[in-house]
């Protein structure tokens, strides 16, 4: 700690030295203020969660909530059917979305990144090209298309384009492929090996890295979605997450007429931020290192 | 003819290449003509039409466009977006920058203030949104009823129109984890000798961060500022989920009347003329911003 303070500059007079601490004071005065406005959203959510109503309509508020009211966790999970959500979110959205956006993306990328074809970097120009068209140009089209073949109210036109390969994580692998030396697919090739062989017994181990960025980013999109459900889904027992907790909004809006509206908005907005939680927590590289990527271009 | 020969593929390893190359592209070459061009084009089609999913379309040649002239509602989401655009985006890249800074300079525990920085971005909207709605809530959110403590009059965050935007800026602002990220990658490769060289030259702090650090991040700040806008001129969820675009429609962006279009009122001609605008208004905008920017953005190595 003292030793981030020392300055030792070459020599300055006086008034420089003071001039450096002062500095100092007022970054780390600066600091501390910008950590704790960036957690007090999290520190009111979690405990407005364990509070009664009697704590949350009262002035001044409440920061230490006694006693706290734990079972608010799980009463507001069992008011709806927040486990057929979740299992929604996952098993019918996330986990087949990753697998596809993986699969693909991978499979693309090595195309660009490790096999020399005419046309290459036109058509790779192309797919950076398309992170600029907006989402909403393609949406009405599409919420028609998905309607004739029957998909609203089912998870396909939120999983099968996540088949087709994402522009952003082609991007991502391809930087990370072209880092691999290429000796080795060489070595392979002469040794007669196949593409598709290179690709599976080659690259893909050598970038689990790379996958993995790429598959907690799908998989956090997809558990943080809330415009593609809203728009295809609109059956409640097919509902994800995102929508699910919508219902104890509703309840906040009507403020006297429901009880513990707040702290069971408050509850499940806190259990679904959880796995993002322990996510980046494990994972913190991961996610700074793939989003660091992504700048390379600029 | 020489021209078309020279795009293709000449000897049999090129064309072995090709045929290679392409199959493993084609997972996305397919996904782009099913889930691109046919839809982008299709909206240009159906932005010339009246169609309400249940009959067909019916053609009507500019009229949705030429409609928008003297359309008030089209002149209020328009200014709110220019509004939303042009003041949250250098915002949230300031934003984004200076936590950057901080977290480049020498600073104790810098992991773990970069993680409190980064974890908003990467929180589901709608708990964003929930959370906030509470914080900010007129009465017993966090900072009213803190407010109202103390003997101050409260501040109507969202229940004001002339307050509600600006509550989105400090929530944009207090979400830039990703951006500030990308700063941190660049200021990281700021070459150290370029400050020592500065310092012995006798130059303070300001003049090292105005002269060395500020063009030497120029790009990313110009791609952070290009993402932004992008994103800006598609903002919804937010605004949506706290409060449908309101009060007083203060908060109706052109993504939510887009939306209330197509899916509430079933106008599809209509929201696809709004989405072409919207595309049109972004290529032009990003055009404009590189066009410019040769001024402002220094690229090492680049020869000028």
């Amino acid at each position: 700690m003292a030793t981030q303070l020392t300055v030792t500059h070459y020599s300055q007079p006086w008034h420089g030295r003071a001039l450096d601490l002062l500095g100092q004071i007022f970054k780390y005065a600066v600091l501390m203020v910008l950590a704790i406005s960036f957690l007090l959203p999290f520190y009111w959510m979690v405990s407005s969660a364990v509070k009664n109503d009697a704590q949350v309509y009262v002035v001044p508020p409440i920061w230490f909530p006694r006693p706290q009211f734990w079972e608010n966790f799980w009463n507001a999970w069992n008011s709806e059917t927040f486990n057929l959500w979740t299992f929604n979110t996952v098993v019918r959205y996330a986990v087949p979305a990753t697998v596809g956006t993986v699969l693909s993306s991978s499979l693309v990328a090595y195309s660009f990144a490790r096999i020399d074809w005419k046309g290459r970097n036109a058509i790779f120009a192309i797919v950076l090209a398309t992170m600029m068209v907006p989402d909403w140009v393609r949406l009405v089209p599409l919420f028609v298309i998905f309607k004739t073949l029957g998909w609203i109210n089912t998870f396909n036109p939120l999983v099968v384009p996540a088949f087709f390969g994402n522009a952003f994580f082609i991007f991502l692998l391809r930087q990370f492929f072209l880092a691999l030396p290429l000796e080795l697919s060489d070595a392979a090739r002469i040794d007669g090996a196949s593409e598709l062989r290179i690709f599976v017994r080659i690259i893909l181990p050598l970038s689990k890295a790379a996958l993995a960025v790429v598959a907690l980013f799908t998989f956090m999109n997809a558990w943080n979605d809330y415009l593609g459900p809203l728009i295809y889904i609109n059956q409640v027992d097919k509902w994800v997450l995102t929508l699910g907790v919508g219902r104890l909004r509703s309840a906040v809006d009507e403020i006297g007429n429901t009880k513990l509206a707040y702290p069971w908005l408050m509850a499940v907005s806190s259990l679904i931020t959880l796995p993002v939680f322990l996510a980046f927590f494990f994972a913190q590289r991961s996610f700074i290192e793939g989003i660091s990527l992504t700048g390379l271009k600029g | 003819m020489v021209a078309l020969r020279r795009l293709l593929p000449a000897t049999q390893r090129e064309w072995r290449n090709f045929l290679l190359g392409i199959g493993f592209a084609s997972p996305w070459i397919i996904g782009f003509l099913a889930f691109t061009i046919f839809p982008v084009g299709s909206a240009l089609y159906y932005s010339f039409t009246r169609y309400d999913l249940v009959r067909d379309p019916v053609w009507l040649g500019v009229q949705n466009y030429v409609a928008f002239a003297d359309d008030a509602d089209f002149r209020l989401v328009a200014g709110n977006t220019l509004w939303w655009v042009l003041l949250s985006s250098p915002l949230g890249v300031f934003s984004a920058f200076l936590m950057a800074l901080l977290l480049n300079s020498r600073i104790v525990f810098r992991s773990f203030f970069r993680a409190i920085f980064f974890f908003p971005a990467i929180v589901p909207v709608v708990v964003t949104a929930f959370v906030w709605i509470f914080l900010l809530n007129i009465q017993y959110g966090a900072i009213n009823s803190t407010l109202q403590a103390w003997g101050f009059k409260t501040i109507p965050f969202i229940s004001s129109p002339d307050w509600m935007k600006w509550s989105l800026v400090v929530i944009h602002m207090w979400s830039q984890g990703a951006a500030m990220v990308i700063f941190l990658a660049t200021l990281q490769d700021v070459p150290k000798s370029l400050y020592e060289a500065a310092t012995v030259d006798g130059a303070n702090a300001f003049r090292r961060m105005w002269n060395i650090t500020v063009p030497m991040v120029s790009p990313i700040i110009l791609f952070n500022l290009v993402m932004s806008f992008i994103s800006g001129f598609q903002y919804f969820t937010l605004p949506w989920i706290m409060t449908q675009g309101g009060p007083s429609r203060s908060a109706e962006f052109y993504a939510i009347y887009l939306y209330r279009n197509a899916f509430q009122w079933f106008r599809m001609g209509k929201a696809s003329a709004l989405a072409w605008v919207l595309f049109v208004l972004i290529l032009l905008f990003t055009y404009l911003i590189f066009r410019t920017s040769g001024r402002f953005v220094y690229y090492a190595g680049a020869t000028r």
